[in-house]
């Protein structure tokens, strides 16, 4: 039994106390998308792709919590405008080429970028001056397709207890840098650590296991990024 | 020297109690007796204060004012607000670079001396002005910067450049600064005569929740910007759970323009500790912080020694007022050069040790703010009016200003008019009215707010200002007839990109983007449809951004491109005849081929 409900877009979708917007409409078949949030972890609030309106205001469905009677908006045209713009910015801010990328067809930028509709950017490329580092054994951090989501810095410190990544500097200066001189080599980062499985992009890539599956049969080839969780609905009686 | 780096970081974060909260402190302290923290600093700090040396990294490199590389032994920081590029900043700058031999962000050769830009430093109205280590130095001109740079050079103390002493406390020996208060006008809330203790005892005489309903009935809202209700804030501090609450005052003051709470510190400060520990009585706190913008460090001084006078006093300490259980204490913390931290949770960061970046809400302060406690932000203004409030009555505080918007409001006035400076008006006249006040009745255009508030023009002089109508923090920006709105925008531009925080993706990027556009619009490169496309991007940065930093960014750009339309349009370039897109430069786009064959193009 859920504690309460509330609607969004109209629908009506059941909620515990303590539930984020997002978590209850995952629950309910419905995909806000969203790119800084990762299951197990805090919400971080970066990417604002989760954008929604709560009872006319803009809110982040990943770290609003939900409320009783909450009227929420969700897929309309101006909603789904805005996600795409930020979506483009994210793009140009950093150096992305999926077409070499060894993440590309798993990269979940990419896979919003085509759910969303975006076939070339608006805004001109930044072309930052970024750096690889590979020092590590096994992990390698291309900083070149960091999108500043965070994920690593909190399953480091959350899921792994290590404090491997944080944030430094401020403003469009701002990247995630490593807790020692010399680069990842040098911190007690391991290849099964969760902070070098949950990057959503291909900055940060475990070594010798790039491009092994086939073109064709990458996680977003065949059906768009969400799919799995919208199937939940279609799945269950539609309204309940 | 590495045992000296050893040495020097065990002595600083001991005096701090190896809590790895007073970070600020800590890094501060460093800074101030190794030049600059180093990467083996950080390692160091980190093990001793059982952080990580990354997070230490986070701190130093997310505050102007800190830094890992090694600078000058002093650091001059030029002001780069609007209302100092109004009175040619630029060609300051520009002499100190000649006098020093060096560009803005180098160090002389002799490691003497680093040249840097900052922004608004609260001078708006002696400027152009600069922080030359933390001494304020006010009216600068570019035929005085030989003679600065002469004397800092021989004496090597940045005090030593205080000639002429300002008025009032500033001319203190614990203050001892040049900067004027330039007190235009004083109203009967702020800049009257205050006894000491008066609202105190009368708080004391009464219950925390009568304090309380006092300044709900006096209509009290805060001026720190959002206008919240300062008695229904204090109330949910009051009945939110727990023993161990907090009251925040935030002086943070970064707003371009927005002087006003360097003055009430300056004159006032009595007022506003009084303000405090009412606050303190009425949520339940027993602590109390002061957070001052880094700038204002050269007002330390002077404020720990007010608030030492008040605890021989017995007007902060333990039984304020002889009443038992009224214990109240103040300390201060100093920024480090981040505007951000003037948003209250980005505030509650910094004073625990972290990156001034703001948190998401729910949960607010007042349920989970400092150290995930009850906590009330209020600014410096607010408190002094409470304390008002509790001297002389919610009643008589009520009957001044308008219906929403009661009391005094100060303003912090620069630009183009004659008499800059503090003001402090009743709440509720015309724009009009105070632009007569204020000798700038030719202006074009006035920015209200700030740069994250509204740029309106002559048609809208006849607006109230006050919560009901046009809000303001107390930044007033006079922009005259002379000026080019577009450099007033680009100059606001500039500065949210450089105080973003960098924790959300529509402020961090989004903010350059509009600064990219406008600026080509200044060059006489726009196109008619970069227009809708600046609206576009203003809008989603302004609806998708966490905090208000980022929600009232686009401002400047989206309130003139409302209300000065023309003035973008007038540097548009026209539509071309021949159907190419007006940017299209032919000869430009096949230079390199013309190179590389060496012959020129046979049909143009
Ligand atoms: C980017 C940003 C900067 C701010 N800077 C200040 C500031 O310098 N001083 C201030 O009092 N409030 C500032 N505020 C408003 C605070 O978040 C908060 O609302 C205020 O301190 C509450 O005090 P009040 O209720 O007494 O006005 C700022 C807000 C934002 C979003
Ligand atoms: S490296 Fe990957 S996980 Fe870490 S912040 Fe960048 S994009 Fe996110
Ligand atoms: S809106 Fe800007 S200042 Fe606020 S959290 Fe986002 S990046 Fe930081
Ligand atoms: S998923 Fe909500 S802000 Fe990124």
């Amino acid at each position: 039994m859920s504690d309460f409900t509330f609607t969004i877009d109209g629908v009506e979708v059941p909620a515990n106390k303590g539930q984020t917007i997002l978590e209850a409409a995952d629950a309910a078949g419905i995909y806000i998308p969203r790119l800084c949030w990762a299951r197990d972890l805090a919400p971080g609030g970066h990417c604002r792709v989760c954008t929604v309106l709560v009872n006319g205001r803009p809110q982040s469905a990943c770290t609003h919590p939900a409320g009783p009677k909450m009227v929420v908006e969700h897929d309309t045209p101006e909603i789904r405008a805005w996600r795409k713009n930020v979506v483009e910015m994210l793009f140009v801010e950093g150096n992305h080429y999926c077409m070499f990328c060894e993440k590309s067809g798993n990269c979940e930028l990419q896979a919003m970028g085509y759910r969303l509709g975006i076939t070339t950017p608006k805004y001109p490329y930044m072309f930052p001056q970024r750096a690889v580092d590979a020092t590590h054994p096994d992990v390698m951090v291309d900083h070149n397709r960091c999108i500043a989501c965070g994920r690593c810095v909190r399953a480091s410190r959350d899921l792994d207890g290590k404090n491997v990544f944080q944030f430094v500097q401020r403003g469009h200066h701002v990247r995630v840098a490593v807790n020692a001189e010399g680069g990842l080599g040098r911190t007690n980062l391991s290849a099964a650590d969760k902070a070098a499985q949950l990057c959503p992009v291909g900055a940060i890539l475990v070594k010798r296991v790039g491009y092994a599956v086939p073109v064709g049969r990458r996680l977003y080839d065949v059906k768009p990024i969400g799919s799995d969780i919208e199937a939940k609905r279609a799945a269950t009686p539609s309204g309940k | 020297m590495a045992e000296n780096l050893e040495k020097v970081i065990q002595e600083v974060t001991a005096r701090y109690g190896k809590d790895r909260t007073r970070m600020m402190d800590i890094v501060r302290e460093v800074q101030a007796r190794l030049g600059h923290v180093s990467g083996a600093a950080m390692d160091l700090i980190a093990r001793e204060v059982k952080s990580h040396r990354v997070e230490v990294e986070g701190v130093v490199t997310f505050y102007a004012f800190y830094t890992d590389r090694p600078k000058g032994r002093h650091v001059i920081r030029v002001t780069d607000c609007v209302t100092a590029r109004m009175r040619h900043v630029d060609e300051v700058v520009a002499a100190f670079e000649k006098e020093l031999g060096i560009r803005v962000g180098e160090t002389t050769p002799d490691g003497q001396i680093t040249l840097e830009r900052t922004s608004c430093i609260g001078l708006c109205d002696q400027g152009p002005a600069a922080l030359i280590d933390d001494v304020p130095v006010t009216y600068i001109s570019s035929d005085k910067v030989k003679s600065l740079v002469r004397v800092l050079r021989e004496t090597g103390d940045a005090k030593k450049l205080v000639k002429t002493l300002g008025e009032g406390n500033n001319a203190l020996d614990l203050v001892h600064s040049m900067v004027i208060n330039n007190i235009r006008k004083r109203g009967d809330v702020i800049f009257a005569p205050f006894e000491s203790g008066s609202a105190i005892r009368n708080a004391a005489a009464v219950s925390p929740a009568e304090v309380i309903r006092s300044v709900k009935t006096a209509r009290l809202r805060g001026r720190g910007g959002a206008g919240f209700p300062a008695g229904m804030k204090g109330e949910f501090a009051r009945n939110a759970a727990g023993d161990r609450k907090f009251l925040l005052c935030n002086a943070d003051e970064g707003e371009p323009g927005t002087f006003k709470d360097r003055v009430i510190l300056t004159e006032a400060p009595d007022l506003l500790f009084e303000g405090m520990a009412v606050a303190g009585y009425a949520i339940g706190a027993t602590e109390g912080i002061l957070y001052l913008r880094g700038e204002y460090a050269y007002l330390r001084p002077y404020l720990e020694h007010v608030l030492e006078q008040r605890r021989a006093k017995k007007l902060l300490g333990k039984g304020i007022a002889g009443k038992a259980g009224f214990d109240f204490d103040v300390r201060i913390q100093l920024g480090a050069g981040a505007y951000i931290c003037g948003e209250e949770s980005g505030l509650i960061r910094s004073c625990e040790g972290l990156r001034g970046s703001p948190r998401d809400r729910p949960p607010f302060p007042v349920e989970r703010g400092y150290l995930d406690l009850p906590t009330v932000v209020n600014n410096v203004e607010t408190l002094c009016c409470a304390a008002r409030v509790l001297e002389k009555g919610a009643a008589w505080f009520a009957q001044i200003g308008s219906e929403q918007s009661s009391g005094t409001k100060l303003f912090s006035v620069s630009g183009d008019c004659r008499r800059p400076g503090v003001y402090e008006l009743p709440f509720g006249l015309t724009v009009a009215e105070f632009l007569k006040e204020v000798g700038g009745d030719d202006a074009q255009a006035v920015q209200v707010g700030g740069p994250s508030g509204t740029c309106i023009d002559r048609g809208q002089f006849g607006r109230k200002l006050g919560f009901e109508d046009l809000p303001t923090g107390g930044s007033m920006i006079v922009i005259g007839p002379q000026r080019d709105i577009l450099d007033v925008a680009a100059a606001f531009m500039e500065f949210f990109v450089e105080e973003s925080c960098g924790w959300c993706a529509p402020c961090r990027i989004g903010n350059v983007l509009i600064r990219e556009r406008l600026e080509r619009i200044r060059a006489g490169k726009g196109l008619p449809e970069d227009l809708t496309y600046l609206e576009e991007l203003c809008t989603t940065v302004k609806k998708t951004s966490r905090c208000g930093l980022g929600q009232t960014s686009p401002n400047p750009v989206a309130t003139t491109l409302q209300n000065f339309r023309k003035a973008y349009e007038a540097k548009l370039l026209p539509a071309r005849q021949d159907g190419r897109q007006p940017t299209f430069d032919l000869r430009a786009a096949l230079s390199e081929a013309v190179r590389v064959q060496g012959r020129e193009p046979v049909a143009h």
